[in-house]
């Protein structure tokens, strides 16, 4: 199957600031992938550059088998919808409207079961707007278009978590009738992750995972108890971090754990618990500079 | 943390999928022959990827106890229950007796007093 999103070698640099560095990339079509990451990782970027909204200095991206720049066919089967988009200062309805001439594929049902679920007011002018109601303006068109390719990046600010419920599920719903290649950054891992197929992990402009969600859920596990028999139980695993209180210690162990070792830690009296995929996130693209280095060497 | 129905963020959806989908089985609450929920009325349900739940689908198909009806659906397999009950039993003593007689070692309950104590608490069910 040809990729819906294709990256080689993809490198952004502002001025000596390298933020993406020899990213290569494919999504398979009818997909949601989860886009994560620090701030200042390099998502924004990426998805920038995907959406035609940013050059790469060097590599190449193809949307749908060709180059999104100025390319109107590929463009209106692209959606994006940012943090803080800005719309013309047009009314709400008046958006929309021309937001539906713009996609082949726009179903005005849907736009307006958002629109009502959102509370939008329809006559009101998007300057007028709250920030909550204006990511839920960029939500309805990033939905309604149904666009092959859907781009969302961090798409919620303001947005309550009830709001961002009707987000996820109408996604979902959706999306099953419709399916479609979608990738989302969010930093909302924990609330998103159910949503995803895939997950790509950025780190200072690297690919650190690119990986089936479910792979990443309890590939570490954190072992506490007495620190010597974590010390006992830790020795000779990789172990990504370590806290210690008096006599108790806590570490994070990468790796699934088997029959053997889980009979050998409840030996030991100590707790397991498998790591979530925000917490395995955290881990491996969370840390400082320092502790990264330090874990790798590990 | 998002309600997905009680699944856990800390394994893998699909395989928690595949244990529902079992329990239920072996619970009687899906008998044999009947038809399971679609992936997408799973994805709305647990609110998880259709795909996550279409793999957990697959894995009870691999093992034969779901089986698909071409263009209708799947539906539980002729010997499911049965099938799902013996490798239960096969694994009680490892998931239940092992870490009861190792808590009771710690206590200091001994093999005798553990057999009372279970007489006692089937008396109560």
């Amino acid at each position: 199957m040809t990729p819906a999103i294709s990256v080689t070698g993809l490198t952004r640099h502002y001025r000596g600031q390298l933020a993406l560095d020899d990213v290569t990339l494919d999504l398979e079509p009818e997909s949601i992938t989860g886009l994560l990451g620090r701030n200042g990782a390099g998502k924004t970027t990426l998805l920038r550059i995907l959406a035609g909204h940013e050059f790469a200095s060097a590599g190449t991206v193809t949307l749908l088998g060709a180059s999104p720049v100025e390319n109107e066919t590929v463009l209106r089967q692209m959606v994006f919808v940012r943090e803080d988009q800005s719309y013309p200062d047009l009314k709400v309805r008046r958006v929309v409207q021309v937001a539906s001439w713009f996609y082949p594929n726009w179903s005005h049902e849907l736009a307006d079961e958002l629109l009502e679920e959102f509370d939008l007011p329809l006559n009101r002018k998007v300057r007028k707007l709250s920030r909550g109601m204006r990511s839920a303006l960029g939500i309805v068109i990033g939905l309604a278009a149904r666009a092959e390719v859907t781009l969302f990046d961090e798409p919620y600010a303001g947005l309550d978590p009830a709001s961002r419920q009707v987000f996820y599920d109408r996604l979902l719903a959706d999306y099953a009738e419709h399916p479609r290649t979608v990738l989302l950054s969010t930093h909302l891992i924990d609330e998103a992750a159910g949503l995803f197929e895939r997950v790509v992990v950025i780190d200072r402009g690297r690919i650190v995972f690119n990986t089936a969600a479910d792979d990443l859920r309890g590939a570490a596990t954190s072992v506490s108890g007495p620190a010597i028999a974590v010390a006992e139980f830790t020795a000779g695993r990789p172990v990504w971090n370590r806290r210690r209180i008096a006599s108790q210690e806590s570490a994070v162990v990468a790796g699934a754990l088997n029959e053997t070792d889980r009979a050998r830690a409840a030996a030991l009296h100590l707790r397991l618990e498998p790591l979530t995929l925000q917490e395995v996130v955290v881990q491996v693209a969370g840390a400082p500079a320092a502790s990264q280095q330090e874990r790798t060497s590990a | 943390m998002r309600d997905m129905a009680g699944l856990a963020e800390g394994a893998p959806l699909f395989v928690q999928i595949a244990e529902r989908l079992a329990d239920e089985i072996a619970d009687g609450g899906l008998v044999e022959g009947e038809q399971v929920p679609s992936t997408n009325e799973l994805a709305a349900y647990y609110r998880i990827n259709p795909a996550t739940a279409a793999k957990g689908i697959a894995m009870l198909t691999d093992d034969g106890l779901l089986e698909k009806r071409r263009g209708i659906g799947m539906f539980v397999a002729a010997g499911a229950r049965a099938r799902l009950l013996a490798e239960r039993r096969k694994r009680f003593a490892e998931r239940y007796v092992e870490p009861l007689v190792a808590e009771a070692s710690r206590l200091g309950i001994d093999a005798d007093e553990l057999i009372a104590l279970i007489r006692e608490g089937s008396t109560k069910l």
